[in-house]
């Protein structure tokens, strides 16, 4: 599947099928400092993502 | 996984609350959560006029949104900092919201452009002041959004402040003991003197992840980009370090700031301490007015400082 990340915005590409906390762990990422968005929904750590699927993981911290 | 009130799909797990929420339940509790800071809290009333500072960022616009939709009396000002390549993007958002979403509620938006107030925009103004540019942005902010509340007589100032942005200050703080600092992390800071707005933050007992999420779900069109002068910032430091604390351990970055808020209402009512303070310490700034500890308050002094560079 392919991902896009942020700071700095980069794309990835990860083997399906996955949950989205394993991606997020492959990543080495925090899930409570970033949703998991497919296609344009947003979607819980457990939901099983495929190889077609276009993942956003987008970051929530903010310099406060 | 299923929501955990009505039993449909999840779009969110929220391991600190042991719940997931699809989307209409997690905007309940995302209301719930403020609606219940503004009562405990004592912030303001339903008839109240609320002046919001918005950045363009999730948690304003989210702030703004929610108050509006329980039907405040809320209006919003932008402080445009003139950042290269951030501020003109952030201010389309502000703008793009208050047109779509905000006038309909009968509410309005203020923007203050530091280059055409100042002359100059904040890296300009940082670098001939000798200050970091966060600092310098922060003195501009808290001046002007003071300013515009006190004069155009706004019963509460809003900020957008969430539990990350408090529990890591408080990390900062007690890190290095700055124990004069923590009276101010309050949610809640009363118009202690003469000058002074009363200043809330409805968002501290929401994450945010949780603020992302309502936003995303809300359509609410935010800058996701992060600002280019808080790179290598000690907050962000504090946030990754409590966010992977968070992660092993959901729940700890509310029971560190909640439990130290109920450790100090104990000790002592924050506004009765804060107030007593404030009132020994401050007085008007002899060329603005607004309070401050020495003669000429910060802001006028980096203002002046600022001319003589030129």
């Amino acid at each position: 599947m392919r991902v896009q990340l942020s700071h700095p915005e980069r794309s990835v590409d990860i083997k399906g099928p996955k949950k989205a906390k394993d991606v997020l762990r492959e990543l080495n990422l925090v899930q409570e400092a970033h949703l998991v968005i497919r296609g344009d929904e947003l979607i819980t750590e457990d939901e099983l993502l495929k190889d077609d699927d276009l993942v956003e993981i987008r970051p929530v911290i903010s310099g406060g | 996984m299923n929501c955990t009130k009505c039993k449909t799909k999840a779009v969110i797990d929220l391991p600190r609350h042991n719940a997931a929420f699809c989307t209409p339940c997690f905007t309940t509790y995302v209301h719930h959560q403020v609606l219940y800071a503004i009562k405990h809290q004592r912030m303001f009333g339903p008839d109240d006029r609320i002046l919001v500072a918005v950045s363009g960022g999730k948690d304003s616009l989210a702030l703004w949104d929610i108050l509006l939709k329980r039907g405040y009396r809320a209006d919003a000002l932008y402080v445009d900092l003139g950042i290269p390549g951030y501020s003109a993007k952030s201010r389309a958002k502000v703008e793009r919201f208050a047109d779509t979403v905000a006038r309909p509620h009968g509410a309005t938006l203020q923007i203050h452009t530091v280059q055409e107030e100042e002359g100059k925009g904040i890296k300009e103004l940082a670098n001939l002041v000798h200050r970091p540019t966060c600092a310098t942005c922060g003195t501009i902010k808290r001046y002007q959004f003071n300013k515009a509340a006190v004069e155009q007589e706004y019963d509460v100032m809003a900020t957008g402040h969430n539990l990350d942005d408090e529990a890591s200050r408080l990390l900062g703080n007690v890190l290095h003991w700055q124990d004069e600092y923590l009276d101010k992390q309050s949610p809640i800071l009363p118009a202690s003197v003469e000058g002074f707005a009363k200043k809330v933050k409805p968002l501290y007992r929401l994450s945010e992840r949780e603020l992302a999420a309502y936003a995303l779900l809300n359509k609410i069109d935010y800058i996701v980009e992060e600002c280019p002068m808080a790179k290598g910032s000690k907050m962000l430091l504090y946030k990754e370090v409590l966010n992977r604390l968070e992660t092993e351990s959901p729940g700890t970055k509310h029971r560190f700031y909640w439990g130290f808020l109920e450790k100090q209402t104990q000790a002592q009512p924050a506004s009765t301490s804060m107030t007593e303070k404030d009132q020994a310490l401050l007085h008007p700034c002899k060329t603005c007015g607004q309070p401050t500890t020495g003669e000429i308050c910060s802001y006028c002094k980096m203002m002046a400082r600022a001319k003589v560079s030129k």
